[in-house]
């Protein structure tokens, strides 16, 4: 038995408390926008926010959360896809199959939220989501555009 | 994307298929979604149907895996149809239909860089049909000649009196028109084209911004279960015996299922339970003859089949044996290019349901028809009792199109629970020790030059595996792989070798180990241009001279390989010292190649540390693919395929050891991460008068020019792959 605070909502699940916060999501909860990848957090495909924090759910036991801890979704990023990193994606064409772009949007939604002008050094440094498709240029490019662009957050 | 839904389908299909389907929603995903509830229309062909309110749905039967096939397909109907783009949604239609009426789409396979290349001129005559029979709906109706109608952006015109009725309106009515013979209809010059050619935006981005769109992973059917498996991690291996008393009585586990002899299942009621469950499942393994069998031991077969006297031919010219023989300076290598994985962002995984009536499976594949025909054997079904629903893929890179050994299983699975929607999800350790895996292969390259540094002959034995010979072996002739030679060939116009060497001989030793290939994007042009343009620039260094004139010397009779490398050559700056980086000496190199009917060519810059720190600074890139149909997206495959070909030359390879595959995840399998990726500059010259692809050319470029930029930045030639761990420290 957990008690989450998801997108805003609070939701009880009866399950095993060690199974990982991402499973819990995908299939106790059905928020399938985040991603299976790896399970040992290396790629990112899972990355949720965490009270705003990058956080790879695929390796973090839903018995380390309750529900004061602010856990937010690519389904709760925005209600319209409105968020800047989201137009920016929109804008650039950035994903091609697009399976770890939810990952991806969440780590590049993290950081500009923390770091609302970075730089290419930290971008590069800071993203280390994978992404077999390559769309790494435009992911530099759609941060760039969302915190310098039209539109831009900060 | 939508599948076809259940209404449209009995629209289509009438009575042949209409009772036919286990009738589950399947969710759906974004913009280009019409309601589940929405008005259907009859088509007016095959491809094309038109609502009542405009929307215009293109059916695709190519597969969407990321590299925007389904935009560019789309493009090409949407040219001839003259419709609003701004209308124009898609759908799959499945391979049961495109077997039920005789392959109206063609084709369903998506490899090869073949989507556009291979169907364009059918999806175009498709979209100019069905606009011809707009338009006679239209004329029939203002009963006028069709010479005096015209359509633009859905609307159909009769010019003389300024009429103008809409494609939704007349769609009906135009279905039921004959279709104008194919070879009655004309196609635009591609100088006319509209749409095609633009960078328009792709069609399914929306849903992969907010997690809606759905993968296969994702799917859910009423009353499913799911299911982890484990193979025998020594390929040929069986399952001797199983203990699964502790398994069974875990959480939410409803059976612990055998696959053939080979795999066990744990079904439960959700995959985490499952995974966890397997994992508690104590498998003794009988490995089989292959279990003391490793890279190392396998390297010494290839290493002997260098020099084997029997090999097959691939390309042959003069007497390069003789030449070489007879020339005063000789130049010889050995390169080595390892096993990959695919490692697709999204594992493997497909859900089915059998019952003995009938069997439907939903999978991300490559080639539908494959997958219905996988579907058919492994339910003991005539394929017309089969349905396969093609989901979008989470990555594909050639591991889902020739073997569908993942939906072999699954229906393996549910047809020990009939009747019950089972989806099988593979780990993530499945998945890398049960690849198909980018063959695995040594090339010996020898060479003569005369006294002036010009290259008399050439042999180059390429040593080890097939994947023809994996997959479809009775293509193999005579122990001929034709595959193999891709991008060394004489003459076809797909792959062929660009320079004019008057001795040459390309030939081949077959050596297949137990670990089973696969089609990897980039095929066997991957290692081909690395061993060809890396010995390139040795022979152009071994004869004193810069390896672009070396190249341009032999390059007399190859015109668009030279158009390429001299675009890249003049972008990049080559012949003039590139700027420092950081205070780091920056070096170029340079390569070129045609694959897939494209030709490419690319210089890149690096800089290498004291320490051995490699960073690639810029890769310029040239694409002639004949006809260009969305050059932004062209761009996007160009980057992507870099990351594709950088990361397996630069950083993993697939081992094996003790008859398994050593590497179980991206810890032990890096690929490249955006800190190490380089600004890509892409140059596209379609020159047109051919079609070409784009999803996999270039993948070939990148590695060969890296690695000889790191030879002029270091001295040091890297001939065996990946690059290792200190490889470029100095001294």
């Amino acid at each position: 038995m957990a008690k989450l605070n998801v997108n805003g909502r609070i939701i009880d699940v009866e399950v095993e408390g060690d199974t990982p916060l991402l499973w819990v999501l995908r299939e106790q909860i059905g928020l399938t926008g985040t991603k299976y990848g790896c399970g040992i957090a290396q790629c990112g495909a899972c990355t949720v926010h965490v009270d705003g924090a990058a956080t790879r759910a695929c390796a973090m036991p839903v018995s380390a959360f309750n529900e004061t801890q602010k856990i937010v979704t690519i389904e709760g990023l925005s209600p319209d896809s409105s968020h800047p990193i989201q137009q920016a994606w929109l804008a650039l064409d950035v994903p091609q199959c697009g399976f770890c772009q939810s990952g991806m949007i969440m780590a590049a939604a993290a950081l500009v939220a923390a770091t609302p002008r970075p730089t290419e050094a930290q971008i590069r440094e800071e993203i280390t989501n994978i992404c077999r498709c390559g769309t790494y240029n435009r992911v530099i490019a759609g941060i760039q555009r969302a915190t310098t662009g039209p539109g831009a957050a900060g | 994307m939508n599948a076809i839904t259940k209404a449209s389908r009995r629209s289509v299909l009438g009575a042949t298929l209409g009772a036919f389907t286990f009738g589950f929603h399947i969710p759906k995903a974004g913009a280009q979604t019409a309601p589940a509830a929405r008005p259907i229309s009859p088509e007016v062909n095959a491809w094309v149907v038109v609502k009542p309110d405009d929307t215009i749905i293109i059916r695709i039967a190519r597969s969407e895996m990321g590299q925007g096939t389904l935009t560019g397909l789309a493009q090409l109907v949407a040219e001839e149809l003259e419709c609003d783009w701004t209308k124009v949604t898609t759908e799959y239609p499945t391979p049961g239909q495109n077997l039920a009426r005789g392959r109206v789409w063609g084709n369903m396979s998506t490899g090869g860089s073949r989507g556009i290349r291979e169907s364009h001129e059918y999806v175009r005559k498709g979209g100019a049909a069905a606009r011809m029979m707009l338009i006679q709906a239209a004329a029939n109706a203002w009963s006028v000649p069709i010479g005096e109608c015209r359509a633009a952006a859905s609307v159909i015109t009769h010019t003389p009196t300024r009429r103008t009725v809409t494609f939704g309106q007349v769609a009906e009515a135009a279905g039921r028109l004959p279709a104008p013979a194919l070879a009655e209809v004309p196609l635009k010059a591609p100088g006319d084209w509209k749409v095609a050619g633009r960078s328009v935006p792709r069609l399914d981005t929306r849903a992969k911004l907010d997690g809606s769109q759905i993968y296969g992973m994702d799917l859910k059917l009423p009353g499913m279960v799911n299911a982890a498996i484990r193979a025998c991690p020594v390929f040929g291996g069986k399952v001797r015996a199983v203990d699964s008393a502790a398994a069974e009585r875990m959480p939410g586990v409803k059976r612990v299922l055998r696959v053939g002899d080979y795999a066990v299942a744990v079904v439960a009621d959700t995959w985490w339970r499952a995974k966890t469950a397997l994992e508690a499942v104590d498998i003794t393994w009988d490995n089989g003859e292959h279990a003391n069998a490793s890279s190392a031991s396998f390297a010494e077969v290839m290493r002997a089949g260098l020099d084997a006297p029997q090999a097959a031919i691939g390309n042959q010219a003069g007497d390069a044996r003789a030449a070489i023989a007879a020339a005063p300076r000789k130049v010889e290598a050995v390169y080595g290019y390892p096993h990959q994985n695919h490692a697709c962002m999204e594992v493997m995984n497909a859900t089915a349901v059998w019952t003995p009536e009938r069997c439907e499976v939903w999978t991300p594949t490559q080639n539908g028809e494959a997958a219905h025909a996988a579907t058919a054997e492994a339910a003991g079904l005539p394929p017309a009792r089969c349905e396969v629903h093609k989901i979008h893929l989470g990555g594909g890179f050639g591991r889902r199109g020739a073997v569908h050994d993942w939906v072999r299983q699954v229906v393996d699975l549910a047809k020990q629970m009939p009747g019950v929607p089972v989806k099988l999800l593979w780990s993530r350790e499945e998945d890398m020790l049960q690849g198909r895996f980018h063959p695995v292969t040594m090339c010996k390259l020898s060479a003569g030059l005369d006294a002036q540094g010009n290259l008399t002959g050439l042999h180059m034995r390429i040593s080890g595996q097939s994947i023809v010979a994996g997959i479809f072996p009775q293509n193999i002739r005579d122990g001929r792989d034709p595959v193999v030679f891709q991008g060394l060939n004489n003459a076809g116009g797909e792959a062929d070798i660009g320079y004019g060497i008057p001795n040459l001989l390309v030939d081949h030793a077959m050596r297949n180990p137990h670990v089973p290939p696969g089609f990897w994007r980039g095929v066997n042009l991957n290692q081909n241009a690395i061993y060809l343009e890396c010995f390139m620039d040795e022979l152009a260094h071994a004869a004193g001279k810069d390896p672009l004139e070396f190249r341009r010397a032999l390059m007399a009779n190859h015109p668009k390989h030279l158009a390429v490398l001299n675009a890249v050559a003049e972008r990049s700056g080559w012949g003039r010292p590139a700027p420092d980086v950081g205070g780091q000496r920056v070096f170029r190199g340079l390569s070129v190649t045609h694959g897939f009917g494209s030709y490419v060519a690319a210089c890149a810059e690096v800089s290498v540390s004291d320490a051995g720190a490699l960073k690639i600074h810029r890769i310029v890139a040239a694409t002639d693919p004949g006809h260009a149909v969305n050059p932004q997206q062209i761009a996007a495959q160009v980057e992507g395929s870099f990351v594709y070909g950088l990361s397996a030359a630069l950083y993993g390879a697939c081992t094996v050891k003790d008859g398994k595959i050593e590497q179980t995840n991206f810890d032990s399998y890096p690929v490249m991460r955006l800190a190490d990726m380089p600004k890509v500059e892409t140059i596209l010259i379609p020159s047109g008068g051919f079609w070409g692809g784009v999803g996999e050319p270039t993948i070939a470029v990148a590695a060969p020019a890296v690695l000889n930029a790191i030879f002029a930045a270091t001295g040091k030639r890297i001939r065996e792959l990946p690059l290792q761990e200190g490889a470029l420290r100095r001294g």
